[in-house]
């Protein structure tokens, strides 16, 4: 293992090459020196998966107002969201979605040359009369569109890359956040990069589950930085389970399925979301849906011989419109489940899909320092965006919302981090920078226990699956966070057998194993602590939403031994910038 | 269905080895349709922990996992072991790239040819304040352009590529067209520059080996072919 730590100074320094990285770094790197680090090649990025769509009321196929969306994002999150974050959201959509399209973003489009909008699961016309038409969409591979031009983008501006970066400690000094450790995949070499702002945006965290809908690289590493550096996660037991997982895979079958006019049927072929929602059915948001097919299933209702799936329909819509707007889950579905959705209905699961929480910001990806009565402080020189950063999506997030969060906060981020740059000089790195980077890293390529990888992944991602996942109760929470602390001691008895410096896998997967069970304990102690039924987060034990006692973020942060999670709590930002403020209510669809 | 597939796995450490040797590994059958990834995470995982290769997405859109299976380019992601039809699979790393470690390619060169060609709108008047106007029929012409993932099979099958270190390659002309291609763009006489090089379209001899590895179906030598014709009937 090399020794020598590489040293470079940037202005900004983006962490994740996913829209939100991607869409922080095109304003950055406009004015000042940039670095953007990725463990991947930026275009293998997760928002590359994304697939049904990115909303915003443009009002291009019926009336449609941002007001109306921001209810929407509001009421779906089960009223956890900061509503100053979500008038953000929802206000400044309009003109970012154009502003993508201005930079190539092949969008699918109108008789009239417009961008052209579908409905989605949760998104409505009047708060809440029935389903608009918001997602602005290419085919169904929105995700894959937005990321390339957007990286396209980049190679114009000539923004400096540092691809199959792997990043071991998030730096800070006098409360300022200012560099990044990273190790670099292709070659063993360890560099610290120093910088004035750093923006987060390196994503997800639902390879925690067995049935996921995640990429291998979505292992909360962000998160666990974060945690390890003295920040809080916001929110962490409220993981989004999407309705429609394929059966088996767990891949994403897109809500916009349902949009185009697809519906779920029990093994009793009836249509049973007309039951849980009537006004908008299958079109009801995520939570919810994941509910009802697990409901469904729970009662024997499930389709196929273990009765352990519900079907997708959608070849009553033809063939031709399937393959125009619906052409990847077409093959998807061929491939991971050998169904032809142009003929036959398509099986399917809840999945684990998106961290509805993360690091607490300010309404312009500012993280927060919080505070249990609302006296937050902003972290000098530290940002985040993306489905790392927090509060927005409440506790569920609309389908379509998380392509648009990337771009709005991706963008804001860097408008921010941009001015912080101007604004400010970078505050010296402290002696002991990068040592604890360090010694993690060595601590597992030196490592010849016992365990490997595999057995405790899989041990990790089955308990978290069965016990923290659609439906929990206290008795299956302390059982996992049971074996959550055994696989914890077994990673101190760990074995990396390859010793490599040159694109060591096994080393890789060790470290993100190691943040993996840190998140999963986050997930089990949030979900223990919060006593009652909201958005995500469903309690057997506790069915009802419980506003006087949890109408509040859950902070969840690490204690001084680097290992225990703690519980805190602060009170949600129910107030606006500029509008009323959307009490909670009863939530009916 | 057979219980077990034989895995021949190129393996290659330039830390301690002189040169490249094959591994062999018996895969478990685990479930009807088993993914050449899944056998590949079942050895990492369970057989032999220091394989290297890349993938994230595991559905067939990130691109990390092109490697050439049997003497075929593709992603071992969205490949099933039964559809290859043997129980004896040869897994080697994408040819005509420099090997890093195991299946592991030095994509470099490939990324390099992608920028040259300028991959991105290129507009010389001011935006309007809403979207450009696109018709559907306009819109359409980017289909079967646009959902390149960039995974390296088309241009890595190519011996063009393979023997001339400087020919741009197909994955780099397709993307170029993807823009020749779009309503939106102004850009066509400086990429058509780029394009119209002895290192650039003109080298293709249309033996359309990009077409077959193309795991997205898409037909690169087409969009080389379209490209020719846009410069035969352009005055520089």
């Amino acid at each position: 293992m090399s020794k020598k730590i590489n040293y470079h100074k940037f202005d900004v320094i983006v962490l994740g090459a996913g829209g939100a990285g991607l869409n922080a770094a095109q304003i950055t790197s406009q004015k000042v020196k940039t670095a953007v680090i990725s463990e991947v090649y930026p275009t293998r990025s997760h928002t590359v998966s994304a697939q049904g769509g990115i909303c915003a009321a443009l009002g291009n196929m019926e009336e449609d107002h941002w007001i109306w969306h921001m209810f929407d994002t509001v009421k779906g999150g089960d009223y956890l969201s900061d509503q100053d974050v979500c008038e953000i959201l929802c206000r400044e959509a309009p003109e970012k979605i154009i502003e993508l399209e201005h930079i190539g973003l092949p969008f699918s489009r109108t008789k009239d040359g417009k961008i052209a909008q579908r409905p989605f699961g949760g998104h409505t016309a009047e708060f809440g009369k029935r389903a608009v038409k918001r997602a602005c969409y290419a085919a169904d591979r929105t995700g894959h569109a937005m990321l390339q031009t957007l990286y396209e983008k980049s190679i114009e501006q000539g923004t400096h890359f540092f691809s199959e970066f792997y990043a071991l400690e998030l730096l800070t000094n006098e409360g300022a956040v200012n560099g990044v450790l990273c190790y670099d995949i292709q070659n063993g070499g360890l560099h610290i990069f120093h910088a004035k702002a750093v923006i987060f945006a390196t994503g997800g965290m639902c390879r925690v589950y067995k049935t996921n809908s995640n990429a291998h690289i979505n292992t909360g590493d962000g998160l666990a930085l974060a945690m390890r550096a003295g920040f809080s996660w916001s929110d962490p037991e409220f993981p989004q389970f999407h309705p429609t997982g394929l059966y088996g895979a767990g891949n994403l079958i897109t809500e916009a399925v349902r949009g185009e006019g697809g519906y779920l049927l029990n093994s009793k072929g009836e249509r049973f979301m007309e039951q849980y929602a009537p006004t908008i059915k299958d079109l009801a948001p995520r939570d919810i849906v994941s509910r009802c097919i697990q409901q469904e299933i729970l009662e024997g209702r499930g389709c196929g011989e273990k009765k352990d799936y519900v079907q997708l329909k959608i070849d009553h819509i033809g063939a031709d419109v399937i393959m125009e707007k619906l052409p990847g889950i077409h093959e998807l579905s061929l491939i991971f489940a050998g169904v032809d959705c142009t003929k036959e209905p398509i099986p399917v699961v809840p999945t684990g899909h998106y961290q509805n929480g993360g690091i607490p910001t300010s309404p312009f990806a500012e993280v927060l320092n919080t505070d249990p009565t609302n006296n937050d402080e902003i972290v000098p020189g530290f940002f985040a965006a993306g489905e790392i950063a927090g509060c927005v999506h409440g506790a569920n997030r609309l389908g379509t919302n998380s392509l648009l969060d990337i771009v709005v906060f991706g963008r804001i981020a860097g408008e921010e981090a941009l001015k912080w740059a101007d604004n400010n000089k970078i505050v010296s790195l402290k002696n002991e920078a990068g040592n604890f980077g360090v010694e993690i890293l060595q601590k597992f390529a030196n490592s010849n226990g016992e365990y490997t990888f595999g057995q405790i992944y899989n041990d990790m991602t089955e308990i978290m699956q069965k016990n923290v996942s659609v439906y929990r109760t206290e008795e299956g929470i302390k059982e996992a966070l049971l074996i959550l602390d055994q696989l914890s001691n077994k990673m101190e008895n760990y074995r990396v057998s390859d010793k490599s410096n040159i694109y060591n896998l096994e080393l890789v997967e060790a470290l993100e194993l190691n943040n993996m069970i840190l998140i999963s304990k986050a997930v089990a102690n949030g979900a223990l602590q919060r006593k009652e039924s909201r958005g995500a987060h469903y309690r057997n034990d506790y069915p009802e939403r419980d506003d006087k006692n949890y109408l509040k973020h859950t902070e969840a942060s690490l204690e001084e031994d680097g290992k225990t999670v703690q519980v805190n709590y602060r009170p949600v930002r129910l107030k606006p910038l500029t509008v009323e403020t959307f009490p909670p209510k009863a939530r009916i669809y | 269905m057979k219980d077990t597939v034989t895995f021949e796995i190129f393996r290659y450490d330039p830390e301690k080895d002189k040169e490249p040797y094959y591994d062999t590994y018996k895969v478990e059958i685990r479930k009807p349709g088993m993914l050449v990834l899944e056998g590949l995470n079942q050895i990492k995982w369970e057989l032999d922990t220091t394989l290297s290769f890349r993938r994230s997405c595991r559905e067939g859109v990130c691109g990390s996992d092109g490697m050439n299976i049997n003497g075929v380019n593709m992603l071992s992601c969205i490949v099933k072991i039964e559809d290859l039809k043997t129980d004896h699979l040869i897994i080697q790393p994408l040819p005509g790239m420099p090997v890093m470690r195991d299946l592991v390619v030095d994509v470099s060169d490939f990324f390099e040819k992608f920028i040259a060609v300028k991959p991105y709108l290129i507009r010389k008047s001011p935006p309007p304040d809403k979207e450009y106007f696109q018709s559907p029929e306009d819109r359409k012409k980017l289909d079967g352009l646009y959902e390149c993932i960039m995974c390296g099979c088309c241009s890595s099958s190519c011996p063009s590529y393979w023997a001339d270190k400087k020919y741009l390659g197909p994955h780099a002309i397709l993307r170029a067209y993807r823009y020749l291609a779009d309503s939106r763009d102004e850009g066509m006489d400086e990429r058509l520059r780029i394009l119209n090089d002895k290192h650039g379209v003109w080298r293709c001899h249309t033996i359309y080996n990009c077409v077959e590895a193309c795991p997205k179906e898409l037909n690169p030598t087409e969009a080389v072919v379209k490209t020719r014709r846009l410069l035969l009937d352009r005055d520089f």
